[in-house]
């Protein structure tokens, strides 16, 4: 493409440890795939990476209103990063409601990009603004580019012919093109994007191509700037990298899964976000003879997959909050008729409805108890969003294993947040045996293997294994119809024990850091990255920390509780009110500290830090 | 499939060693009789079999035929027996359920599972009560009846289940009554053969709860007085005497008396296979008319509409011959990469 050879900008360039850039505007603005196109580019240029997409549960609140803002955030760096960042560096903005909604992020001295275009009277007022901050010098404080995004725009793309509101949706690119300059970055991946995503548009093509471009020569011709930066790349393990959002991974995950297990893949799913992108993204692999099955509701969703199970399938189902409060009678007969079965519960801030669009960790206790009577289910939690790839195969190989229904919790921030990702090898994939019972000679639905528990995997259509399984008391070892009341206390005791057996297949807890100590942080989820990061920072001035991150939450690891014992305190973050840190209490009988939060934004690691140095005290 | 190289089956392979449970007089043993009367005779291996239930008297069924068998649970038989046919649409996979379980808990899933056409026999054992939970009104109760959660009567209009699978667009809609034992077991054997989804309304007495909820239909001489019985390319003629029949007058059917004038060919001659959206509910709806009788028999059976699985799987088939079979090495390094050199 010899037309987008771009010079390189001839500014003082500043070489930068690390960034943190965001953009946010209007829901209509394309913030998201702004944010998304930035993070691709860095990504590939060999920073690493995390980002925090933050957009309204409303497709469209009115234009211009706070309700209505989206933005999304990059932490890129040359070296190790865990977090998106507890303070922006760089903001773009691209109306004063998102400068006002976004404003208290932005360090003191940072770049402030605005939309000169948007500060009219009428703008200041949807904003619910008394004065316009280009003028009341409330924006001192920072680096601030008023630039005429929109004019500017217009005039790049006239020669187009489109009409007006066709050119106005490219000044995010000309905003991007602005922030590649800023950070010398090259537009090469982007518009390779944008060449793909309108092939069938010309127009589009150019335009959004224009509007990039011109963003970028505005930057080199009115040395707005004077100053660019140079993030160089991390040192990341050698290898093939991509970048990777905590659902892709899941979805992924799970055709790795049914291609490891030699077994067909069925989603049973029901659109609800933050999940619903695991379904689209699964609907995509049919070359690997993916079934997606969009059902009715959230209750035909998993009684599908259980369907599916039953005729010797991986059955799979992904939800949030509300859907999983609809499976929960579904939950109980998979754990009846003892079939693998994978539930995705990617969290979201609730009750009922809640905040559909922020993250929340808030259904764990809803995972590990919230059924009808004894009903036990493995439950694990992904901690980073490429880790959900090894999630999706785990629970799917435990689910084969010991015949049980397992419940991931991943949670809004790792479903669309991103990060590098190692591509691993194939041959680094676990294997995940799958037998089916096909000898008639004493065969029993409920016979158990001894080591496991898990009863045979009898499907139907194999000759001389005609029997029936159902959600009503069975009998021991024959599966028969059965109200006895000591058959039912074994029966129940039986599918506790195979739970509990789960346990041979988690590792043992390695804390980072320390390994005894003053404080154990003890963490699941999403807040690996916060935690991880404050535990490095407090760790370089002195403190004994030690933190364990659970990725199984049911059964927990065996050595947890002697692990416990090696610190004098248990610290235990967690979105929710204070959930693990009960289990923790009444398993170990360890006066286990909850730190709370739960605002629909993952913790900052200055926040964990706070935390940490007020049980402490402060550092020596 | 050849039936030769089947091992004959009769209906004693499809019979349980399970006591069964339903009270003594039930209508549900008729069915089951019938059930496994017919069974035999489909040439398909009994390990194809799988019958999958609800909640309900009506959904012990599995437990009773020595096939594969899914006690679900309530209302939700037709989307465990969606995914269980997506996944293995080689299965013959029948579903049990009842007024109750299909049409009041379940409605959501029979209506979609119908709109779909998914490739599965429905029986819905319609007994216009709630038996094991000991008598409260159903959605198919007549309005004012008395039950035990409505002692001064119901105040729900019924539904009519043909009506309901009808206005679905389902594509094989047929009624027959449980102690009709021969039509009811050709009524199974056209389900059997049906390639969508077959919905069967069985008229079916409870003894307990709702003792003579058919006699308009069962009684001695009602058969022949009050039902109507639907044969593809023959005229509705009804009666002791066969002296009645049913005539389209516009848009209206009325019931005719032969002679005088009116003979067989002034009726109404059925076509099951009828494209007409409004053909089928005429049928469906004429008992609610004074003087009309019940119509049994095959209100519709639309063939040639594919089914829900073979368009599922026939998209993955075309989806590998355009891009080949999914390899898993290709699938995680799509998109951008980068690679990072020691």
């Amino acid at each position: 493409m010899a037309t987008t050879t771009i010079q390189p900008p001839k500014r003082k360039k500043e070489v930068i440890e690390r960034a943190v850039i965001r953009f946010c505007g209007d829901s209509g603005d394309g913030m998201q795939i702004t944010g998304s196109q930035f993070t691709n580019t860095v990504a590939l240029y060999g920073n690493d990476l995390a980002t925090l997409p933050d957009y309204p549960a409303e497709i469209r609140a009115p234009a211009g209103t706070l309700p209505g803002v989206s933005g999304f955030q990059v932490h890129f760096s040359s070296s190790d990063i865990y977090t998106p960042g507890d303070s922006v560096d760089a903001l773009v903005a691209m109306n004063p409601a998102a400068l006002k909604m976004n404003l208290p992020d932005l360090k003191r001295n940072g770049i402030l990009i605005v939309n000169l275009d948007d500060f009219g009277e009428t703008d200041l007022r949807k904003a619910q603004m008394a004065s316009n901050p280009l003028e009341d010098h409330s924006l001192d404080g920072y680096r601030l580019f008023p630039v005429e995004l929109t004019k500017l725009t217009r005039a790049a793309l006239r020669e187009l012919g489109l009409d007006n509101k066709s050119v106005d949706r490219c000044k995010n690119f000309f905003a991007l093109g602005m922030c590649y300059w800023l950070y010398n970055r090259s537009m090469e991946a982007t518009l390779r994007w944008i060449e793909d995503k309108f092939k069938n548009k010309p127009q589009l093509v150019a335009a959004n191509r224009l509007a990039m471009q011109a963003g970028y020569s505005y930057c080199e011709a009115t040395e707005a700037f004077q100053i660019t930066y140079e993030i160089p790349p991390a040192k990341l393990a050698p290898g093939v990298y991509r970048n990777v959002s905590g659902n892709s991974a899941l979805a992924m995950g799970f055709v790795a899964a049914s291609q490891q297990a030699g077994i067909s893949l069925f989603l049973g799913s029901y659109p609800i976000t933050p999940a619903s992108d695991i379904l689209h993204e699964l609907s995509t692999y049919k070359n690997f003879g993916v079934i997606t099955f969009q059902a009715e509701d959230e209750i035909a969703a998993i009684t599908s997959a259980i369907g599916a199970s039953y005729g010797g399938a991986l059955g799979i189902t992904t939800t949030s909050g509300p859907g999983m409060a609809l499976k929960t009678e579904a939950l109980g007969l998979a754990v009846a008729v003892e079939l693998p079965l994978v539930i995705c519960d990617v969290q979201r801030g609730g009750p009922s409805t809640g905040l559909p669009t922020k993250t929340e960790q808030a259904d764990l206790l809803q995972a590990l108890y919230g059924r009808n009577s004894e009903a036990p289910i493995p439950v694990l939690a992904p901690c980073t969003p490429g880790d959900c790839f090894w999630i999706a195969l785990e629970a799917s190989r435990i689910a084969i294993k010991y015949m049980v229904p397992v419940i991931i919790l991943s949670d809004g921030f790792l479903a669309n947040g991103a990060e590098p990702w190692h591509i691993p090898a194939i041959e680094d994939l676990p294997k995940i045996p799958v037998r089916y019972e096909t000898n008639p000679a004493d065969f029993h639905p409920y016979g158990r293997n001894p080591e496991t528990l898990a009863r045979p995997w009898a499907v139907p259509g194999t000759p001389g294994l005609e029997h029936r399984v159902g959600g009503i008391e069975k009998q021991d070892v024959t599966g028969n119809v059965n109200y006895e009341p000591l058959n039912h206390e074994r029966m129940v005791r039986l599918r506790a024990e195979k739970v509990a057996r789960i346990v041979q297949d988690v590792p043992d807890a390695v804390p980072a850091g320390d390994s005894s100590g003053d404080l154990l942080i003890v963490a699941w989820g999403s807040t690996y990255g916060p935690v991880t990061a404050a535990l490095q920072s407090q760790r370089a001035k002195g403190r004994r920390i030690g933190h364990v991150h659970l990725r199984h939450l049911n059964p927990l690891p065996g050595n947890l509780g002697e692990l416990i014992g090696r610190y004098d305190r248990v610290l235990v973050p967690e979105m929710n009110l204070g959930q693990l840190a009960m289990v923790l209490r009444a398993k170990y009988l360890v006066d286990a500290q909850s730190y709370s939060k739960v605002q629909g934004k993952p913790f900052k690691q200055s926040e964990i830090e706070n935390k940490i140095e007020e049980m402490l005290g402060a550092a020596s | 499939m050849s039936t030769a190289t089947l091992p004959a089956l009769t209906k004693k392979d499809f019979q349980t060693d399970q006591e069964i449970r339903w009270c003594p007089g039930c209508g549900d043993y008729a069915i089951l009789s019938a059930v496994q009367s017919v069974f035999p005779e489909l040439g398909i291996p009994r390990e194809n079999f799988v019958v999958v239930s609800g909640i309900g008297c009506s959904s012990r069924f599995p437990y009773y035929m020595n096939t594969y068998g899914f006690h679900t649970i309530h209302g939700r038989a037709p989307a465990v027996a969606t995914g269980l046919k997506l996944a293995r649409p080689e299965l013959d996979v029948w579903v049990v359920t009842g007024d109750g379980d299909s049409l009041s808990i379940g409605g959501n899933h029979t209506i979609h599972m119908l709109r779909r056409n998914v490739g599965l026999k429905v029986l819905l054992f319609n007994n216009r009560i709630y038996g094991l939970t000991k008598g409260q009104f159903s959605p198919t109760s007549e309005i004012g009846k008395k039950t035990k959660s409505t002692p001064f009567g119901t105040t729900d209009r019924p539904f009519n289940p043909l009506s309901l699978a009808i206005g679905t667009e389902a594509t094989f809609v047929a009624r027959s009554v449980a102690v009709f034992q021969q039509h009811l077991k050709e009524t199974l054997t056209k389900a059997a053969a049906h390639q969508g989804s077959s919905y069967i309304e069985i008229l079916q007495n409870c003894n307990i709860f709702n003792d003579g909820a058919w006699d308009g239909v069962t009684e001695k001489d009602a058969r022949s007085e009050h039902v109507v019985q639907l044969e593809h390319g023959k005229p509705l003629i009804f009666g002791k005497n066969r002296d009645k029949g049913i005539r389209l007058n516009g848009f209206e059917l009325e019931v005719v008396s032969l002679g005088n004038g009116i003979s067989e060919k002034d009726l109404l001659v059925h076509d099951q296979h009828s494209q007409h959206p409004a053909y089928a509910f005429l049928l469906a709806h004429m008992e609610d008319l004074p003087g009309f009788p019940v119509p049994i028999g095959v209100l519709r059976s639309w063939e040639n509409v594919p089914r829900y699985e073979d368009l599922v799987r026939g998209q993955i088939r075309e989806v590998q011959a355009k891009r080949g079979k999914g390899d898993l090495a290709t699938m995680l390094r799509a998109g951008d990469t980068w690679e990072v050199k020691l």
